[in-house]
């Protein structure tokens, strides 16, 4: 077989790169910056090696709309060392990838089942595609207001009462690490008949370190969606689309061209060559280091009182079937802030930038570029604002998951005819756009369902939180579009 | 021989001392160590390329870091020393019959290891009973204790490298809670000529600002530093560096100096004007 002789200590992209950087070729094509000699300011500003390989497709650097040599070879490559039948890669952000992973298996009027703490990318390829959503309610951890994985019973119900439903999405892991028993849940769908997706964009580590939890490709899923640009390390808006043996290559590379630039970048494709290799020579390495790290940082900080930094504790073999080590979420509630108060402290007065403050949590992302001399002192920082801000933890909101109602397809709630009213008056009423916090940008909100009194009391909380609302036509959220 | 070191102290500015021998060279887990001898300055100790200490000027920066504090508090009894790891610190402090307890935070135990074997003068008192070596990371250390300590002497390497965590607000604020309700801490501060360490100074000076109800600079001259001028940093909970120093007191010590004495602790807090404009802009 083709793909048993494949050598992970090489990058053809990055390859290719090099030598024609040394042919000096000269540049009557595209882009006109001309190897940043046509834009100085640029070039000081990224440096000449940087700019000096942004290029235009070509004979001997392939053609990402329809690869058959250097990007061909790092595809496969890819697709070995993550155990898929095929990897694309992606210039689009994993946006792009759980499009076409959505746009590959679903049309208008088909179902599929997901659960409602999906990312945003993903509700806005069904307002792309019409397809309807069947969302399966995940559990909900009281205590720390963070929605959990998917059980199998929530799921198994979804499929017998949705047998027509073409596919079921998971979350591997969630923002929080929290993952499903995807591969029971791989097994339901494939048996009614349904594929199986993916969306890994926080889950690239489970390929590679040990002891993480299943991968969706282990696991037996069809597609995968994977942001190396998390902890793969490449660089940001690169990412790989990963399918099984049940998905036709063919026909997932044109779902990609019908969105995919024809300009893809240079820049994103080598750094996707090289992090590939980078994981598949030292992976596991690297990732033991990011475990330690977050253990050390979690017995720490639990360490200080007050907070709660969760670990595998809350496994509970179903709607927590499995957490990903690497991650460092924290409960704030109990020293009396809301998470994105403690993210608004650690940035304006610790010059600490965190990933994201929540109702009720913080997260850190760790990964291979930290050192311990940093997380010193994100935990330092951590026991100055208990000791400088602790309160008694009344009036906070610790409730999140609210339950959706679907009225209609996102994608004829965003068509249909609507009209602004103000958000204090629109419970009854249809929503016709997103309306959520980024991050994590899961919606609060999305078109085509009920607005209630709970979701207003929820939007408003989080705006005096100070979360940074998105989503919706109107930026202040003081107004919310609905069907007419 | 024709063998120069140097040093940028800032980016169009070297400073070179010509090196008669080197004498120690090693990679540690945190930095590079460089021990080398000199004609003018004597034993050199270099952390990642930067000059650290000098036989010849250390006694400026030792004195000025642990006197002017030790003649303001009435009765110093336990001091954190973070850094230091040279001793030299350790080594005025232990002068002090009041003091029952040092406790040194070095996070490189390699560089008390060297500084032992190639600068023991500097090192000598690091094995005195009062002395309490710990190999750790400050912070680590620190956020540990509460209401513990009446002196904290942070002598670190520059904001640059592996301490510029001891430049932070979160180090400050776990210092400032290690302290008893009359505690000092004091800094070394870096310098305020050249560009890019003013800056540096001016961020950590408001740090501690924000931190501590007492904050002032003071300054000394030191030849083998960044233009031979260099800042400490005075925070305090409840004394005044001038108005709470008790001259008579630290007289009646009999402690001999080279470099500091009672008239010259009140003189190094009245700073050139430019650098007081510097100060004021980050205290309003």
């Amino acid at each position: 077989m083709e793909k048993t002789e494949l050598d992970q200590t090489r990058a053809p992209i990055y390859e290719a790169l090099e030598k024609f950087r040394e042919m000096r070729v000269v540049p009557f094509d595209v882009p006109g910056h001309k190897h940043g000699k046509g834009n100085p300011e640029l070039t000081n500003f990224l440096g000449e090696k940087c700019v000096g390989v942004d290029v235009n497709s070509m004979k001997p650097l392939d053609n990402l709309c329809h690869p058959i040599s250097v990007i061909r070879e790092a595809e496969l490559l890819a697709a070995d060392a993550f155990g898929a039948s095929h990897a694309f890669l992606m210039v689009g952000g994993t946006t792009s990838s759980v499009q076409s992973m959505v746009l590959s298996t679903c049309k208008q009027g088909d179902k599929i089942i997901l659960p409602r703490n999906v990312h945003r990318s993903v509700i806005n390829s069904l307002v792309l595609c019409g397809a309807i959503p069947v969302y399966v309610n995940p559990d909900v951890d009281r205590r720390l207001g963070i929605s959990l994985g998917m059980s199998r019973d929530h799921v198994r119900k979804a499929i017998d009462e949705n047998p027509d439903a073409v596919a079921v999405l998971v979350n591997n892991p969630t923002y929080y690490g929290i993952c499903s028993d995807l591969r029971a849940i791989v097994k339901m769908a494939h048996d009614a008949g349904m594929l199986c997706l993916a969306d890994e964009a926080h889950g690239t580590h489970f390929y590679f370190g040990e002891n993480m939890p299943v991968s969706a490709m282990r696991a037996g899923a069809d597609m995968a969606a994977v942001s190396m640009h998390k902890s793969g390390g490449s660089l940001t808006q690169s990412s790989l689309l990963l399918i099984g043996s049940n998905v036709s290559e063919r026909h997932v590379r044109q779902i990609i061209n019908l969105t995919q630039t024809t300009s893809g970048s240079y820049l994103l494709m080598s750094s996707l060559d090289i992090s590939r290799r980078n994981l598949a020579l030292r992976g596991k390495e690297i990732f033991r280091k990011v475990v330690e790290m977050a253990e050390y940082a979690r017995e720490e900080i639990n360490a200080i009182g007050g907070y709660y930094a969760y670990g595998r504790e809350m496994i509970n073999g179903d709607s927590v079937f499995d957490f990903d080590p690497t991650k460092l979420s924290v409960h704030t509630r109990d020293i009396g802030l809301a998470g994105i108060e403690v993210y608004d402290i650690l940035r304006d007065e610790y010059d600490i930038q965190i990933e994201f403050g929540d109702i009720g949590n913080v997260l850190a992302y760790l990964s291979i570029g930290d050192r311990m001399q940093d997380l010193e002192r994100l935990v330092s920082a951590m026991a100055e604002i208990r000791r400088r801000y602790k309160k008694a933890p009344d009036g906070l909101l610790s409730q999140e998951y609210i339950d959706p109602e679907v009225v209609c397809s996102p994608q004829s709630a965003f068509y249909s005819k609507k009209k602004s009213i103000p958000l204090q008056d629109s419970a009854g009423f249809v929503c016709s756009e997103f309306v959520m916090c980024y991050p994590p940008g899961i919606p609060i909100l999305a078109p085509g369902e009920r607005i209630t009194s709970d979701i207003i009391d929820y939007i408003q909380y989080a705006k005096a939180k100070g979360c940074s609302m998105t989503g919706s036509e109107d930026p202040n959220i003081n107004n919310i579009n609905v069907l007419v | 021989m024709n063998l120069w070191f140097s040093e940028y102290h800032a980016p169009d500015v070297r400073h070179s001392l010509r090196v008669t021998r080197h004498l120690y060279s090693s990679k540690s887990d945190y930095q590079q160590i460089d021990i080398f001898d000199t004609p003018e300055f004597g034993k050199v100790l270099a952390l990642d390329g930067n000059v650290m200490l000098t036989e010849r000027d250390e006694f400026i920066y030792d004195e000025m870091i642990t006197h002017i504090p030790m003649s303001v508090h009435p009765n110093v009894q336990d001091v954190l020393v973070i850094g230091a790891g040279d001793g030299g610190v350790v080594k005025e402090l232990t002068r002090y019959e009041s003091v029952k307890r040092i406790d040194l935070v070095e996070m490189d135990g390699q560089v008390i290891e060297a500084c032992r074997t190639y600068l023991p003068e500097n090192a000598c008192k690091l094995d005195d009973s009062r002395v309490h070596i710990y190999f750790d990371n400050a912070l680590r250390f620190i956020r540990r204790s509460s209401d513990e300590y009446d002196l904290i002497i942070v002598d670190s390497n520059d904001p640059f490298g592996a301490t510029e965590g001891y430049f932070t607000r979160e180090f400050y604020g776990i210092c400032y809670n290690a302290l008893r309700e009359d505690g000092i801490m004091v800094n070394q501060q870096g310098s305020p000529f050249y560009k890019h360490d003013a800056e540096a100074m001016q961020r950590s000076h408001k740090r501690i600002v924000n931190t501590f109800p007492i904050s002032r600079v003071y300054q000394a001259h030191i030849p083998t530093y960044a233009a031979g001028y260099w800042l400490f940093g005075f925070a305090s909970k409840k004394y005044h560096p001038i108005n709470d120093f008790d001259e008579a007191r630290w007289k009646s010590l009999h402690l001999s100096t080279k470099y500091y004495t009672t008239k010259l602790h009140i003189g190094s807090f009245y700073l050139p004007a430019y650098l007081e404009k510097m100060l004021m802009e980050v205290e309003e």
